[in-house]
C-alpha cells in the first residue's frame, strides 16, 4: 500500500458523491511528503464534508432516526475538521468565506466547528476546535434546545474568539447553503445523480420518501425552533413546509444553477450541486480573497432570493 | 459440517422453501425485520415491520422418506406491536420488530420475547386440541341457559377440536428504554434477561414487568460528548454473570455482573488496532460492530462489522482469532456506500449447531458461509431463479474489477436494495432461514 507516513487517502477515488471534474488526478494520491495535499485530496475531503453535514442536517427526516448512525457521521466530521484544522486547511477556507458577510441570521449551525475550546490555546498551531458535538439526539432525537455556554448567539462567541473572530460569519456561510430547506435536498440530488450510479437514486428515492413522510415532523421542528442536532440552530425561522413550497423548489430547479454560478462568480459545468459550490470555493482558497467583494454582491442576491423564497 | 456424497466433505446447500410473495412491489409492513429459530429448531419464528410475529412449524419427518426434513409451515401470526405516538416528544414509535427470542421450553406452552424500539413483551404461544363440551348452565354457543330448564345433570367432558394456536401475550416490559431498543438476550439462568439501547443495557426478571436494573450506563453527562453507542448485546450462554456488549467504535466489552451492580467497567475489553495501511475517513463507520453472539460453546464470540466477521477467543482481548472478508470488493466503494446510507445496514451473523461453520449476509440477496475449520467459504444467493425443490445452489463469484470471467458478477451490478441482513442456523441440523426483503428461504444441506 503507502509508504509509512503518508497521508491517509481516499477509499473510494473512483466515484465520488462531490461530482469533482477533476477525477483524473485521484491517480497523485501521493507517496509525497506527509504534509502536502493533493487538490483531488482535498476536494474529496471537502464534499465528503459537505455531504455528512447534509446528513447530519437531514437526520430528523429520516423514517427511522437513529442515533448510531447520527454519532458515527458526527465522528466523521469531527476527523475531517480535525485534519483540516491540522493542514490549516480549515483556516484558509473559513477566512476566505469571512470575506463574504453573511448576516447572522442565516443557518448558523457549524459555527460550533470553528469554535475553539479555548482562545487562548487557539493561538497555538493545531489546536482542533471544539468537537462536533451531538447534542440534541437524545429523547428521541428532538433535542432539547441546545444550551452550550455562551454560544447560543454566536455575535457571543465571536467576541470571545479573538485569534479566530472572522470565522463566525464565514462559518454560517459555509452552512448557508443548507439552510435553504428539505426540498433543497432534493434539488440537489436530482442534479448530482447524473453521472452517478444506481446508488445515488437510492440515497435520493430515501430522502424523498424522508420528507414526505416527515414533513409534519420538520414543521413542529422549524415551528419551535428545535435542533435535530445542537449544532444546527436554524435561527432564520424557517417557514413550515408543506407541499407548496415543494412546487416551489421545483421551479426553482434550473435557477438553481445559475444561484451557483453567480455565488461562485464563474461559469462552471452546468450540473453543480451543494459539494460543487463549495468546493470551489475551497479550491479557490486564497485567490478567493480577491473575488470577495463580487461574492459580497452575489451574496446579495441570495438575500433576495432567499426573501422571496421565504415569503417574508 | 455432515458430509455428503462428495469427497470433499463440502455441504452442498439446496432450496426447500421459500415463504412471502413474488410481488416486485413490496409493503412496508412485509419486511422482514429479525428470523430466529427456537431451540430444538421446530420452531421458526419471523418479525416483520407491521409488528407481526409469524411463526412456523416443522412438520415431523415422513416415515416414507426418511433423512428428508420436514417442511415448515405456519404456526402460528399474531401482532406483536403496533405502533405508538408518545404525544410528550411527539414521536412516533415504530411497530416493527427488532428482535424475537426464545425461552427454553419447559412445558407444551412455547415462550418468546418480542421487541419493538420501546417495549418487550413475553407471548406465550400454546395449543388447543380439546374443548370442553356438555355444560349444565351453557349452551355450546356459550349463552346462559335458563336455570330452570335444567332438569338433569352431566359432566363436561373433553371432546377434540382442530388444533387451534393461541398467541396470548403473558408480560409487557415497557417505558424501560429512552433510546432504541437493539438487542434481547435471555439469560441461562431461566429467571432473568436483559435488554439493551444505544445507550444503556438494563436487566429484567421475568416475573416482573413493571421495574428492571439498570447494569450498563454510557451516557454522557453531556450529551455533546457522545462518540459511541451501544450496538449489541448478549448473555454467555453458559455463565449466567457473563455478558457482552458491542459499540460503534469496534469495540466489545464484557462483563461480569457479580463484580458490581453497574456494570460500567468491563471486565475485558475485546479491540483489534487499526490497520494503519487502511485507514480512511471511514475506518471507524465500518467497524461499527453491528452483531454479536456468542459461540454454542460459550469460548467464542463472533462480531459482524460492515466489511467482515471475527472470531474473537474470549481469553484473548488483543485481536480476533479469525477474520473473515465477507465483501471485501466493496472496500473501494465506501463513498458511494456512505452517500447512499448502505454503509450503516446492520447485518446479524450466526453459528450452525456445532460452532464450525458461521453464515452471514450480504447484498444482491447474497450470503456467505465460512467453514472455521476447513477454511473454505462460499457465496450463495437467494433468488427466485432457484427455486425449483431441492436444487443445489450454485456456488456465486463476484468480479471486483477487470476481466470478467463468465458466471462471475461484476461488483458494480450488484443491487444494494437487495440485501440479506437477518440469517439463523437451525441448533442442531444443517437447516438455514435467510430473509431477503421480504421473502424467507428455507435451505437445508443435501441428502442422499
Amino acid at each position: 500500500m503507502f509508504p509509512k507516513g503518508t497521508k491517509r487517502k481516499f477509499s473510494d477515488s473512483g466515484e465520488e458523491a462531490g461530482s469533482n471534474g477533476d477525477q483524473g488526478q485521484a491517480a497523485s494520491t501521493s507517496v509525497a511528503a506527509p504534509r502536502t495535499l493533493t487538490s483531488s485530496y482535498s476536494l474529496q475531503r471537502q464534499s465528503l464534508l459537505d455531504m455528512s453535514l447534509i446528513k447530519l442536517q437531514l437526520c430528523h427526516m429520516l423514517v427511522e432516526p437513529n442515533l448510531c448512525r447520527s454519532v458515527l457521521i458526527a465522528n466523521t466530521v469531527r476527523q475531517i475538521q480535525e485534519e483540516m484544522t491540522q493542514d490549516g486547511t480549515w483556516q484558509i477556507m473559513t477566512q476566505a468565506l469571512a470575506a463574504a458577510q453573511c448576516p447572522s441570521d442565516r443557518l448558523v449551525a457549524t459555527e460550533v466547528l470553528c469554535r475553539q475550546t479555548d482562545p487562548a490555546t487557539a493561538a497555538q498551531a493545531g489546536q482542533s476546535p471544539k468537537p462536533f458535538s451531538v447534542v440534541g439526539l437524545e429523547e428521541g432525537y428532538h433535542s432539547e434546545e441546545v444550551v452550550m455556554e455562551g454560544e447560543v448567539e454566536t455575535e457571543v462567541t465571536m467576541s470571545t474568539l479573538s485569534p479566530v473572530s472572522q470565522q463566525m460569519p464565514s462559518a454560517s456561510y459555509l452552512a448557508g447553503p443548507f439552510g435553504m430547506g428539505p426540498c433543497w435536498e432534493e434539488e440537489d440530488e436530482d442534479g448530482d445523480g447524473e453521472d452517478e450510479d444506481d446508488d445515488e437514486e437510492d440515497s435520493e428515492e430515501c430522502v424523498s420518501e424522508g420528507e414526505e413522510g416527515d414533513r409534519d415532523h420538520l414543521r413542529a421542528d422549524s415551528r419551535t425552533g428545535e435542533q435535530v442536532f445542537g449544532t444546527f440552530e436554524i435561527k432564520h425561522p424557517v417557514p413550515p413546509a408543506d407541499p407548496a413550497l415543494e412546487e416551489l423548489f421545483s421551479d426553482v430547479d434550473p435557477s438553481y444553477y445559475d444561484l451557483d454560478t453567480v455565488l461562485t462568480g464563474m461559469q462552471s459545468s452546468p450540473k453543480m450541486g451543494p459539494y460543487d459550490l463549495l468546493e470551489s470555493l475551497s479550491s479557490h482558497g486564497p485567490t478567493t480573497l480577491s473575488s470577495s467583494s463580487t461574492c459580497r454582491s452575489d451574496l446579495n442576491e441570495l438575500d433576495h432570493i432567499m426573501e422571496i423564497i421565504v415569503g417574508s | 459440517m455432515a458430509g455428503s456424497s462428495d469427497g470433499n466433505d463440502e455441504v452442498q446447500w439446496c432450496f426447500s422453501q421459500v415463504k412471502g410473495t413474488i410481488d416486485d412491489d413490496i409493503a412496508e409492513a412485509d419486511i422482514i425485520s429479525t428470523v430466529e429459530f427456537n431451540h430444538s429448531g421446530e420452531l421458526l419464528a419471523t418479525g416483520d415491520k407491521g409488528g407481526r410475529v409469524v411463526i412456523f412449524q416443522q412438520k415431523p419427518e415422513s416415515k416414507n422418506l426418511p433423512q428428508r426434513r420436514g417442511e415448515y409451515n405456519v404456526y402460528s401470526t399474531f401482532q406483536s406491536h403496533e405502533p405508538e405516538f408518545d404525544y410528550l416528544k411527539s414521536l412516533e414509535i415504530e411497530e416493527k420488530i427488532n428482535k424475537i427470542r426464545w425461552l427454553p421450553q419447559k412445558n407444551a406452552a412455547h415462550f418468546l420475547l418480542s421487541t419493538n424500539d420501546k417495549t418487550i413483551k413475553l407471548w406465550k404461544i400454546s395449543e388447543r386440541d380439546k374443548r370442553p363440551e356438555g355444560y349444565n348452565l351453557k349452551e355450546e354457543d356459550g349463552r346462559y341457559r335458563n336455570a330452570s330448564s335444567v332438569t338433569s345433570l352431566r359432566v363436561p367432558v373433553f371432546k377434540p377440536m382442530d388444533l387451534m394456536v393461541e398467541a396470548s401475550p403473558r408480560r409487557v416490559f415497557a417505558n424501560a428504554h429512552t433510546y432504541h431498543i437493539n438487542s434481547i438476550s435471555v439469560n441461562s439462568d431461566c429467571e432473568t434477561y436483559l435488554s439493551a439501547d444505544d445507550l444503556r443495557v438494563n436487566l429484567w426478571h421475568w416475573e416482573i414487568n413493571d421495574r428492571s436494573f439498570n447494569i450498563v450506563d454510557i451516557k454522557p453527562d453531556n450529551m455533546e460528548d457522545l462518540t459511541e453507542v451501544i450496538t449489541a448485546a448478549e448473555f454467555h450462554p453458559n455463565q449466567c454473570n457473563t455478558f457482552v456488549y458491542s459499540s460503534s467504535k469496534g469495540t466489545i466489552r464484557m462483563c461480569d455482573m457479580r463484580t458490581s451492580a453497574l456494570c460500567d467497567n468491563h471486565a475485558k475489553l475485546f479491540e483489534e488496532p487499526e490497520d494503519p495501511n487502511n485507514r480512511s475517513f471511514f475506518s471507524e463507520i465500518i467497524s461499527s460492530i453491528s452483531d454479536v453472539k456468542f459461540s454454542h460453546s460459550g469460548r467464542y464470540i463472533m462480531t459482524r462489522d460492515y466489511l467482515s466477521v471475527k472470531i474473537w477467543d474470549l481469553n484473548m482481548e488483543s485481536r480476533p482469532v479469525e477474520t473473515y472478508q465477507v465483501h471485501d470488493y466493496f472496500r473501494s466503494k465506501l463513498c458511494s456506500l456512505y452517500e447512499n446510507d448502505c454503509i450503516f445496514d446492520k447485518f446479524e451473523c450466526c453459528w450452525n449447531g456445532n460452532d464450525s461453520v458461521v453464515m452471514t449476509g450480504s447484498y444482491n440477496n447474497f450470503f456467505r458461509m465460512f467453514d472455521r475449520g476447513y477454511r473454505q467459504d462460499v457465496i450463495l444467493e437467494a433468488s427466485r431463479d432457484n427455486c425449483k425443490p431441492r436444487s443445489v445452489l450454485k456456488p456465486r463469484k463476484v468480479s471486483s474489477g477487470g476481466k470478467r470471467k463468465k458466471d462471475e458478477i461484476s461488483v458494480d451490478s450488484l443491487d444494494f436494495n437487495k440485501k440479506i441482513l437477518h440469517t439463523a442456523w437451525h441448533p442442531l441440523d444443517n437447516i438455514i432461514a435467510v430473509a431477503t426483503t421480504n421473502n424467507l428461504y428455507i435451505f437445508q444441506d443435501k441428502v442422499n
